[in-house]
């Protein structure tokens, strides 16, 4: 039986994830088309996963009736499929894949400015040397049109390449430019659900943790949100990633927000950086105003929005602009739901004047079911103010919006996380700026920083 | 045909989450936090020594996918006298069929050896008791004279 190699190379396995009988697999065994590798390993008398690298306390004993005795599987990586002692991993030693070389696969016909240009050449440059490369590139700086370049180049050599990002709504974001982008390149979609499962595309978007999945896989592999949960607080997302990597291969980060270890990188000069201060259509990033709210802690609890708040709805400069509003916690976006169904909905009837006023004002949080639906809705103005947790803050994009946000002093809102929110105001080339404010009673770190590393780039920018 | 079920729990969506990931995920320490609560529980309805835990199996392909019997960890956790006496036809995943189809479906379990006479049928989640009648049933053809059932979760 022929096997092909696009969907098993670069991966290691466990049983339950190849689609082939006990017959089938036996002769691929005998002819080496796979070769069998241990499920945990024995380093310096400690035992590892052999996927995700983690130890005690994270591997713990089954009484396994499988194999009829006790021994240690792995807690770690679990929503994976579960790694076993008593099992083996399938690794693919048969023929290497023959990925395609594209003669000229890039469909998009945009134009990038002159500093998504200085970026784009240098992530070229690096995916050809297989180096790393540092993106610092501020919200809505297009990013991803500044991939473009280096992977029509590594399509052209035939190389694999993966984009992973912390989270599942920027694949599904991502996909349909992609698959436009380049029209002739099987451009596939991971994560936990997707309808693809294969992962035996050439371009490969991933969530973070669907890397776990590959061993030796990629020539080129682009993190995306770099400074993100889950990647930054999660060394196993570290682990997967450098194991997905071919031995040679190139490594390119980006990120608005770099964390405390990449600024020093950057000033060690250890990692190379492009720095991309500008937003593509070059206006200056919104720099979030202050709100004192006294009593406001008091009126949350007790399910109502501050005057402050409702103030500002009421007094926005464009009052037909959509609306988010961050919160710092899914408890607090639920007490205040119906409250905001009465006093928000003037200000929603007049964002979407022809639109229902039951369903004008939404909440979403991080384990919605109906997420996805309510982004999309938002997107097709369809829905004119969403309530939300930090869920909403990174990477989902919507064209024209003013930001609020509640309590931004709380701890949940960090430097990152604040300049990344504020960074979901003023993307739209039609209407490139927007409102940002930071409704508090006592102003936190986190918010003087966020405000002055946001001014900082627009000072960097206003200097090229 | 079964005396009484008794549950330690309600189906809550929390509940769900860890149940699917101690069961189908087969993360098998999960079930460990339930072992004194279950004891208890058994103990209390079911004092007498007269009474063996009889776990409601998996099939052998199922088992050989999870590797443990979540029902056969909850029966273990009694520590009263276990009669492994039923075996089960593989079929389509429960979760997966209607609910008629769950009611009139043919009977999945088969004796392995001989039953206890008063028999206590062990298993994780009580939904519509099908899947209990039909063991109860096995058993009581086969000369058992009381079932009940003592289980995790009423869902
Ligand atoms: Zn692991």
């Amino acid at each position: 039986m022929e096997l092909d190699p696009k969907r098993y190379a670069g991966k290691r396995l466990l049983r339950r994830e190849i689609p082939l009988s006990t017959n089938a697999l036996r002769e691929a065994l005998q002819h080496q088309h796979f070769k069998q590798i241990p499920t945990l390993r024995k380093e310096k008398s400690s035992m590892y996963c052999n996927r995700c690298n983690a130890t005690l306390p994270h591997l713990q004993n089954i009484d396994c009736q499988i194999c009829g005795s006790k021994h240690l599987y792995c807690r770690n990586c679990i929503q994976m499929g579960r790694v076993s002692f008593c099992e083996t991993f399938y690794e693919w030693a048969g023929p290497e894949p023959d990925w395609h070389i594209h003669d000229n696969p890039c469909a998009w016909e945009g134009e990038l400015t002159r500093h998504q240009q200085i970026a784009a050449d240098a992530i070229d440059q690096t995916m050809k040397q297989n180096g790393k490369l540092l993106v610092h590139a501020v919200c809505g700086a297009g990013k991803t049109e500044m991939l473009f370049q280096g992977i029509t180049t590594s399509l052209q050599q035939g190389k694999r390449i993966c984009l992973a990002t912390p989270r599942a709504d920027v694949v599904r974001e991502l996909l349909p430019r992609f698959q436009q982008a380049f029209p002739t390149v099987s451009v596939q979609a991971l994560y936990g659900g997707s309808p693809d499962k294969t992962g035996d595309g050439q371009l490969i978007l991933a969530t973070t943790h669907q890397l776990l999945r590959f061993y030796h896989a990629f020539d080129v592999l682009i993190i995306d949100e770099i400074d993100a949960f889950p990647f930054h607080a999660d060394p196993m997302l570290h682990v997967a990633s450098e194991k997905a990597k071919k031995p040679t291969c190139a490594s390119i980060f980006l990120t608005a927000t770099p964390r405390q270890k990449e600024k020093r990188q950057i000033a060690a000069k250890t990692l190379p950086h492009v720095f991309v201060p500008v937003r593509f259509h070059g206006q200056p990033l919104p720099v979030p105003a202050s709100k004192l709210c006294f009593g406001m802690h008091k009126q949350l609890r007790k399910g109502t929005f501050p005057k402050g708040l409702l103030h500002w709805f009421n007094n926005r400069r464009n009052p037909t602009r959509q609306v988010l509003v961050f919160l710092p916690t899914v408890v607090l976006a639920d007490t205040l739901q119906d409250e905001a169904m009465e006093v928000l909905r003037p200000s929603a009837q007049k964002i979407l004047p022809k639109r229902e006023a039951e369903t004008l004002i939404r909440t979403v949080y991080a384990a919605d079911k109906d997420r996805e639906a309510k982004v999309q809705a938002f997107r097709n103005r369809e829905i004119a103010i969403i309530l939300t947790t930090t869920i909403l803050e990174r990477g989902v994009t919507f064209p024209s919006v003013d930001v609020a946000i509640l309590d931004a002093a709380h701890d949940v809102f960090d430097e990152a996380a604040l300049v990344q929110i504020a960074g979901r105001a003023g993307r739209s080339p039609a209407d490139p700026t927007g409102e940002v404010v930071f409704f508090h009673e006592g102003r936190s770190d986190a918010m003087d920083k966020a405000v002055r590393a946001i001014q900082d780039m627009n000072r960097r920018a206003k200097r090229l | 045909m079964l005396e009484k079920n008794i549950s330690l729990y309600s189906y809550e969506p929390f509940m769900q989450d860890y149940i699917a990931r101690w069961k189908y995920r087969g993360d098998y320490v999960l079930g460990k936090v339930f072992e004194a609560e279950f004891r208890k529980l058994y103990h209390q309805h079911f004092q007498d020594s007269k009474y063996e835990v009889v776990p409601i199996p998996l099939s052998a392909e199922r088992m050989a996918d999870r590797g443990f019997n979540q029902a056969g960890e909850l029966a273990a956790f009694t520590r009263a006298k276990q009669k492994d006496v039923l075996g089960r036809k593989h079929g389509e995943k429960q979760s997966k069929r209607s609910r008629l189809h769950r009611m009139t479906a043919e009977n999945p379990f088969h004796l392995l050896s001989e039953p206890p006479k008063y028999a206590v049928l062990i298993d994780d989640i009580y939904t519509t008791g099908t899947t209990l009648r039909h063991a109860a049933q096995v058993l009581q053809e086969n000369g058992t004279d009381f079932v009940a059932a003592c289980t995790l979760i009423r869902g």
